[in-house]
């Protein structure tokens, strides 16, 4: 008998059942369906992620204090403090691949208007900030050197900040904020970053001289910087050098013996960006196993299936044999039978994914990235299911007595 | 295959079945020989080893000992696919209980040993209406199993049968699913069939059916009691037509 014939024999026996033939495929429709989707999510985040971290800028060094050990239990970088203002000015002007460094000290503190209030996040720095994360001012004007000289009560507001206490595109620039009860001057505006690879709003932020912030905001030891230092290269070919250059001449500046570790930490962007899209790789593919199980469990379903189908067509089985069947066209016509199950619901599967990841990549804005690799093995892989779950039952059918199976009721 | 002078010849066929610890003897030392073109009915009780010898002539069973030679060829040599092609190729089944494919047009089951036979389409078409042409369903080509009385159901098992032009039809019961009306009917079926020149082995319980044969072969116990031939009654009907 033909592989046609075979196939149309298959066809048959699949159609006399239609309901039941539907529901098994579903679970591989299910199945594939869910990996497609999966995974297109997963690349979307990744470029989310790779799109956030590019326009942070690669060339972004963050130095933080160092960490306590007390106990054996790890404090986290910058709760002890280690880094000085001294620090900071050797790395401004000792380092010849720094093009700018500022400090970030960084608070959660209450801001008023006249009428709102908001709670959001206080930075004090100073104009090399900007230059370092690479951020402009919209509205109005600038933190100023004098302005961090003299400690000035004055602020440059993210967007976010100045929709919640002023309305959407309003103009504050000349206003006075209330940030813990402390009046402050609103200078400028800053643009639109929108949102950071770990889903913070930059925008969501005020920016008041770093000196303001000690007298005014919080205090501390004035020696040491109580926050990250953000350290940008001349380019992104520098950062490398930047990178060690820092850390040697903070190691030298700290008395840190070569054989002892640093008290302080400096990571760069592009290690962060690095690890970020790690974590959402280890996301994607947690995510595709979740689908990849859903196929199994598919798989299953089409073996269970077909053993009932065996079992219920046993006489059928003993006829087809008396009438000439041999074994093998027994086995090829239940194998085939779960190949085409599981082949028709790989393809309506990648279907369902595909509109499925066009659907969400809509609804949470992302890119809609479907890797034409994964279709493939998809499809390949609903087939490989089909001939491992059908090849059992196929086998049992082959293997039976004409005899017996004639005479089964 | 040249035309041999005998179609069937058993010798000393045993069937040994191990039950547990009880070896049970369901043929013992059978010799039967048919010739091309003879009616024959096989004959017994239930347990008197006539199913096991209908197995063993279809070449569903192997005996334990003895030779069987079925149209020249040594069956107890053959494997599991030569038995296949013998069963499709040399022998045609008709059952019981009919064994039609549900769902499945009465051509498309005639169609179904061609099918394995590996003969095309168009021609597995042409076969299998003149087969059910010759059993005299040719308006019920397209018609389902179920929308078929039980002796229309066995015409099409019948015309299944003998659409591969078999050297034997071998009919296990026939008649025991039908009334007597439509069995009487069944049987002019095959004396026609017979009567064309096919061999025929019936195996019943029904001493009537036996009758419209032209050999009754009796069994007991594994064994051949009497094997008598004898003129066969014609298989005809009181008064109406009845398909």
């Amino acid at each position: 008998m033909s592989l046609l014939q075979t196939f149309r024999v298959a066809l048959r026996a699949l159609l006399r059942n239609k309901l039941r033939s539907f529901l098994t495929a579903l679970g591989i429709v299910i199945g594939v369906g869910a990996v497609i989707a999966m995974v297109a999510i997963g690349e979307g985040a990744k470029a989310r992620v790779e799109a956030a971290f590019a326009s942070m800028g690669s060339n972004l060094l963050v130095v933080m204090s160092g960490s306590t050990h007390s106990g054996g239990s790890f404090g986290g970088f910058g709760s002890m403090p280690t880094l000085t203002w001294d620090d900071l000015a050797a790395i401004r002007s000792e380092v010849p691949s720094v093009r700018a460094a500022a400090a970030a000290l960084q608070t959660s503190a209450p801001i008023a208007s006249e009428d709102q209030n908001w709670t959001t996040t206080v930075v004090g720095t100073s104009p090399d900030y900007f230059i370092a994360r690479n951020w402009t001012v919209e509205l109005g004007q600038n933190i100023t050197d004098s302005d961090v000289e003299t400690g000035n009560k004055v602020a440059v507001l993210g967007t976010t900040v100045v929709t919640q206490l002023f309305g959407r595109s309003a103009d504050p620039v000349g206003h006075v904020v209330r940030i813990k009860g402390t009046p402050f001057v609103v200078v400028g505006v800053m643009a639109a970053k929108g949102q950071s690879p770990m889903g913070q709003d930059y925008d969501d932020t005020v920016l008041i001289p770093q000196t303001t912030f000690q007298a005014k905001i919080r205090g501390g030891l004035q020696k040491f910087v109580a926050g990250a230092i953000f350290v940008s290269a001349h380019s992104q070919e520098q950062a490398a050098r930047a990178q060690s250059q820092v850390s040697n001449l903070l190691r030298e500046r700290h008395h840190i013996g070569p054989d002892q570790e640093d008290d302080f930490s400096l990571r760069s962007l592009s290690e962060m960006a690095a690890a970020q899209q790690e974590g959402t790789k280890t996301l994607t593919t947690l995510l595709a196993s979740i689908a990849a199980v859903s196929l199994l469990v598919g798989g299953i379903g089409i073996m269970n299936i077909m053993l009932v189908s065996v079992t219920e067509r046993t006489r059928e089985i003993g006829l087809r044999m008396a009438i000439g069947a041999k074994p093998r066209n027994i086995l090829a016509q239940f194998l085939v039978e779960s190949l085409v199950l599981s082949i028709a619901g790989g393809i309506a599967g990648v279907a369902l994914g595909l509109f499925t990841a066009r659907d969400l990549a809509a609804r949470f804005d992302w890119p809609l990235l479907v890797r034409p690799d994964i279709i493939f093995i998809a499809v390949g892989f609903s087939g490989a299911v089909g001939v491992v779950f059908g090849l059992y039952p196929a086998r049992k059918a082959s293997q039976l007595d004409p005899i017996d199976a004639l005479r089964y009721e | 295959m040249a035309e041999p002078s005998t179609l069937i010849d058993l010798s000393g066929i045993t069937k040994v079945y191990r039950m547990g610890d009880v070896e049970v003897h369901a043929l013992a030392h059978v010799n039967l020989s048919i010739a091309p073109g003879e009616f024959v009915a096989i004959m017994g009780s239930s347990g008197s080893g006539k199913s096991t010898l209908m197995n063993v002539l279809g070449c569903l069973d192997r005996p334990t000992t003895g030779s069987y030679h079925l149209a020249g060829r040594d069956v107890a040599r053959l494997d599991r696919d030569d038995l296949a092609q013998i069963r499709n190729r040399t022998i045609g089944f008709v059952f019981q209980s009919f064994n039609l494919l549900t769902r499945t047009s009465a051509l498309e089951n005639v169609e179904l040993p061609l099918l394995y036979a590996g003969v095309g389409t168009r021609e597995r078409h042409r076969r299998a209406a003149a087969a059910l042409a010759r059993v005299g369903l040719s308006q019920r080509a397209h018609h389902h199993p179920n929308q078929m009385s039980g002796g229309q159901q066995q015409r099409v098992a019948i015309a299944r049968a003998i659409v591969g032009e078999p050297a034997l039809i071998l009919a296990d019961e026939p008649t025991g699913n039908l009334d007597s009306v439509t069995s009487i009917e069944i049987m002019a079926l095959f004396q026609e069939l017979n009567r064309a020149g096919m061999t025929i082995v019936v195996v019943t319980h029904e001493e009537d059916i036996a009758e419209y044969t032209s050999r009754v072969v009796s069994m007991r116990d594994g064994r051949i009691l009497h094997d008598r031939r004898r003129t066969p009654v014609a298989a005809e009907l009181p008064a109406r037509e009845a398909s």
